[in-house]
């Protein structure tokens, strides 16, 4: 266990930083922006900032993303690069209200 | 109420089928249930200090000790259960003959009980975690607590119901194909649990994507349909991997093969 985690701390060091940096906020359990637009074939660092007491679960099946985001805190989630396209994501705590997408182009 | 038993079932069902799988193979394995049991009270307790803590891990690792965190916790997960599978294909055949060979396995089969134990620690911990933080979540926002506490009652009986239900339909299989039918179910599991944690490390930039997705079948058969979530929990499918997710579920599946291949004892078995 030592090595393995040992392994995932030198890990971060061959990954490439990414391209562009957007921020989405949740407020009242929504997003906002609800729509996000980033360009096809960079990889985005997408800084989710949690406004609300409670936690939300980011998450969108067509971005293969799935992330706990507890309440008055940020988190990051990196995204693509991605082909052109909607991909669609949801506040999995909060389904009816916290929908948004992200729209590569 | 209704949503805090459609969640409440969602993370419970990976847990619970993972827990009826581990249950059926090692059925022939003596004070099984106390094992099993030990691993669901720490994976409960342990669920209840994660959720405490998540802000926390969350913000390890510069904004990335969530993924670092659930990626260690599955690749904890792959490890035991390479380890009960490359075990198991040593043993199962005395265990099919009989019980004089199972009674010679017990102390191979305790220590092969507490790795299986602690992967249903590790499932319930990971699942659990965010059930908790969910209904604390709604608890905080004012929801009424009877409702609260009925629907989690209902999605925690409904995914408990679905994960028993796999296992007595395991327990029907007969004995002759019973081991390589667990053995397989818990071989793509574990290939599931290594495409998982490759995910959440490209989700976390600690690994790249290689391709993202690598391919698309989501019209074909949607995540989010029946079939494909059970095959999700069951198998790891997933309708857009990246190419790194591929990468660790191939390594992982021909790895545990090869060990399971090089365990099986030779055609004039040695004993123990
Ligand atoms: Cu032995």
């Amino acid at each position: 266990m030592k090595t393995l985690i040992a392994i995932l701390a030198l890990l971060p060091a061959i990954a490439v930083a990414a391209d562009l940096e957007m921020t989405l906020t949740i407020k009242d359990h929504r997003f906002s922006p609800a729509e996000l637009k980033v360009p096809a074939g960079k990889k985005v660092k997408l800084v989710v900032d949690n406004q609300d007491a409670t936690a939300e679960e980011f998450e969108s099946h067509e971005l293969n993303r799935e992330k706990v985001i507890p309440g008055n805190r940020k988190a990051n989630i990196f995204i693509g690069p991605l082909q052109p396209g909607r991909y669609p994501f949801f506040g999995e705590f909060h389904e009816d209200s916290a929908q948004g997408v992200i729209i590569v182009e | 109420m209704f949503a805090s038993a459609v969640i409440v079932f969602r993370e419970t069902l990976e847990a619970a089928l993972l827990l009826g799988i581990i249950a059926a193979a090692a059925r022939a394995l003596p004070h099984r249930n106390r094992w099993l049991l030990a691993g669901v009270l720490a994976g409960l307790a342990g669920s209840v200090a994660v959720a405490a803590l998540t802000g926390t891990i969350a913000e390890m690792a510069d904004g990335i000790g969530q993924e670092l965190f659930n990626a260690t916790v599955l690749g904890l997960a792959v490890l035991m259960l390479a380890w009960h599978n490359i075990w198991m294909s040593r043993h199962a055949r005395e265990m099919v003959q009989g019980a004089r060979a199972v009674v010679g396995a017990v102390e191979h089969g305790e220590r092969d009980l507490s790795a299986i134990a602690i992967v249903v620690a590790l499932a319930i911990l990971r699942e659990g975690s965010e059930t908790v933080l969910f209904l604390f979540g709604l608890a905080s926002g004012g929801a009424p607590l009877a409702q609260l506490a009925g629907g989690g009652m209902l999605g925690l009986a409904a995914g408990v119901g679905a994960g028993y239900a796999l296992y007595a339909g395991l327990l029907r299989i007969p004995v002759r194909h019973f081991f390589s039918v667990t053995a397989a179910l818990v071989l793509v599991l574990a290939a599931g649990m290594a495409g998982q944690m490759a995910r959440f490390l490209v989700q976390g930039d600690v690994l790249p994507a290689l391709a993202s997705p690598l391919w698309d079948t989501s019209t074909w058969l949607p995540v989010d349909s029946a079939v494909g979530a059970v095959l999700h929990v069951l198998a790891g499918y997933d309708a857009r991997p990246s190419g790194m997710q591929a990468l660790f579920y191939g390594v992982v599946l021909v790895s545990i093969l090869v060990g399971m291949r090089l365990a099986r004892p030779a055609p004039r078995p040695v004993p123990g």
